[in-house]
């Protein structure tokens, strides 16, 4: 018997479970599934807790349900993994050899890396919304709040889900209109970027928004600390923003396992091959989702188009044949815009996202780079695609890995 | 785009960085420099050496980066490079404007 582990059962992890289960002989291997937490979050979600858009209820659920009942899942954390070994260490001394590794421990947030931020006023008026604790602290803030300053901040980049910020700038000014008080609150959101958004082609259709809505922009800056006494960010060029209410994403990193086991870059992603998903310094070992280094966004669609490449290469390891760089960075995320509108963007390595339809092209329904009704619909369809479909490896009709280059507008990333 | 600076014809971008870092030298980068209203000392200088170590290696540029680099801190890079600094900084050296993002 062989054995396949994958390690994190969060997007990734679970999806990779249920598409191999399907895939992998019973009786030659046995796929095994480590996570720390029993719950598992509907992470895009913790965009709308803070708003009361959605309850506690509806971005967690019991995680072993979706885990085949051919895979054996052990709830614990991982202490080390020992690639040169083939072997990984779980708490309480427990040890776990495979012969296939698939690394998917995610990314988490680090606000100790900035100094001043995770200090006494942490979840206080210094928040989070990256976690089922900081979204459900800033819902209860939000409450309450009578208004000030708002300040929507980024750390650094990357983060997973860049538009998720701007997307809660902009809920924030709905639900401050529709609670009748948005006179009492000043808006500013503070990015690292030039702009709002990575992609130039998409913060032009950004910044107008912003503008629109009266959302004040502050681009370039490089937060040095939060000076929590006074209520300010402060930047490596002294440049100064006042709060009354901070809500920023701090810097994102990997787990600290990889820290541990040495294998990760500054931030704590693994090397990764961009095509083929196999680990540059292991060849029985993939990586897929956040815990990548690879240049397009992390994603809950990126690690669903990895997640099918991921399956076809790992039956060609398996084989001996040679892997297929398949994967070409395809990203596709809703932007919430506020009272009840949405946008869609699709990009890849190559392409800037476009204007166009999606999913079937010159069809629709959803409408790229372009405010609609549809595109709001589609973004909270996408809860139930995610527990109904995309965790359980269900194909979605018409949206393929790879990017449809069909009814859209395209243009070539400048590099 | 063709430009000419220090009696030399140079590609650029729309942005003004090089396009064939081949085309780069000293003198260049203390040109670019100059219209930057930046004046290069050997401080300066240190810091292009590391990035044009780093993207012979091709690893990405970051602020982050310069922090754990050991060549100097993030404030002495924004008082070398004052505004921008790691836009400025490459510019002068010759290579591509750092991505910092996806
Ligand atoms: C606010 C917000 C909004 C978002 N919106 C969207 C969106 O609209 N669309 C979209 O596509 N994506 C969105 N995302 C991103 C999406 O949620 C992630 O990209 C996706 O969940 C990544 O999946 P993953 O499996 O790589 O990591 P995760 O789902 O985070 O899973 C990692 C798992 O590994 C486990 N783990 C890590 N380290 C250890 C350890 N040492 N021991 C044991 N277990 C460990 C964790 O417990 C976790 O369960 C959003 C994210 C956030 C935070």
């Amino acid at each position: 018997m062989k054995n396949l582990l994958i390690l994190g059962a969060g997007t990734a992890g679970t999806m990779m479970a249920n598409h191999l289960t399907k895939k992998l002989p019973k009786q030659e291997w046995q796929i095994t599934i480590v996570d720390q937490h029993e719950t598992h979050y509907y992470q895009p979600g913790f965009l709308f807790l803070p708003f009361d858009i959605y309850t506690e209820d509806q971005v967690k659920k019991d995680g072993t349900k979706f885990i085949p009942k051919s895979v054996e899942y052990i709830q614990k954390k991982i202490e080390l993994i020992q690639p040169e070994a083939n072997c990984v260490q779980l708490e309480g001394g427990e040890q776990v050899n495979y012969d296939l590794l698939i690394i998917a421990t995610g990314s988490t947030i680090a606000p100790e890396e900035i100094e001043g931020m995770d200090g006494p006023m942490w979840h206080k008026n210094i928040f989070d919304f990256y976690t089922y604790e900081g979204a459900k602290a800033l819902r209860d803030k939000l409450r309450e709040w009578e208004g000030g300053k708002l300040v929507v901040h980024v750390t650094e980049m990357p983060i997973k889900c860049p538009v998720a910020p701007l997307e809660f700038a902009f809920l924030a000014d709905s639900y401050f209109k529709n609670k009748g008080m948005r006179d009492k609150v000043e808006i500013t959101y503070v990015t690292p970027l030039d702009g709002a958004f990575t992609k130039p082609r998409a913060a032009k259709a950004l910044d107008y928004l912003l503008e629109e809505k009266d959302i004040k922009e502050v681009t370039s800056f490089n937060i040095e600390r939060v000076d929590y006494e006074n209520n300010k960010i402060i930047d490596y060029a002294d440049v100064e923003v006042e709060y009354d209410l901070l809500v920023t994403v701090p810097t994102n990193m990997g787990d600290s396992v990889i820290e541990r086991s040495g294998i990760g870059d500054d931030l704590n992603f693994v090397s990764t091959n961009k095509g083929s998903l196999q680990s540059k310094e292991y060849e029985n070992v993939f990586v897929i989702g956040d815990a990548t280094n690879l240049p397009t966004s992390k994603a809950g669609s990126v690690a669903h188009f990895e997640a099918e490449i991921l399956t076809e290469n790992i039956l060609r390891y398996i084989k001996g044949e040679q892997l297929e760089e398949a994967f070409d960075g395809h990203a596709n995320c809703f932007v919430e815009t506020g009272n009840g509108k949405a946008l869609l963007i699709d990009f890849n390595y190559v392409h800037e996202p476009v204007e166009g339809t999606f999913p079937i092209p010159g069809i629709g329904p959803l409408r790229l780079l372009k405010e609609s009704k549809a595109n709001h619909l589609g973004k909270l369809a996408f809860r139930w695609v995610y527990w109904n479909m995309l965790l359980k490896g269900v194909p979605i009709p018409f949206v393929s890995a790879k990017m449809n280059e069909k009814g859209k507008k395209l243009e070539t990333v400048n590099t | 785009m063709k430009k000419i600076i220090a009696q030399k014809e140079i590609d650029v971008n729309e942005e003004g960085y090089l396009l064939d870092f081949n085309q780069w030298s000293k003198e260049i980068g203390e040109a670019l420099a100059a219209e930057n209203d930046i004046t290069m000392t050997d401080r300066h200088w240190e810091v292009i050496d590391y990035l044009h170590d780093k993207h012979q290696k091709e690893e990405p540029l970051s602020i982050r980066g310069i922090k754990k680099s050991g060549v100097l801190n993030v404030k002495e890079f924004y008082s070398l490079f004052p505004g921008g600094p790691l836009k400025k900084s490459t510019l002068i050296a010759g290579i591509p404007k750092p991505k910092s993002c996806i």
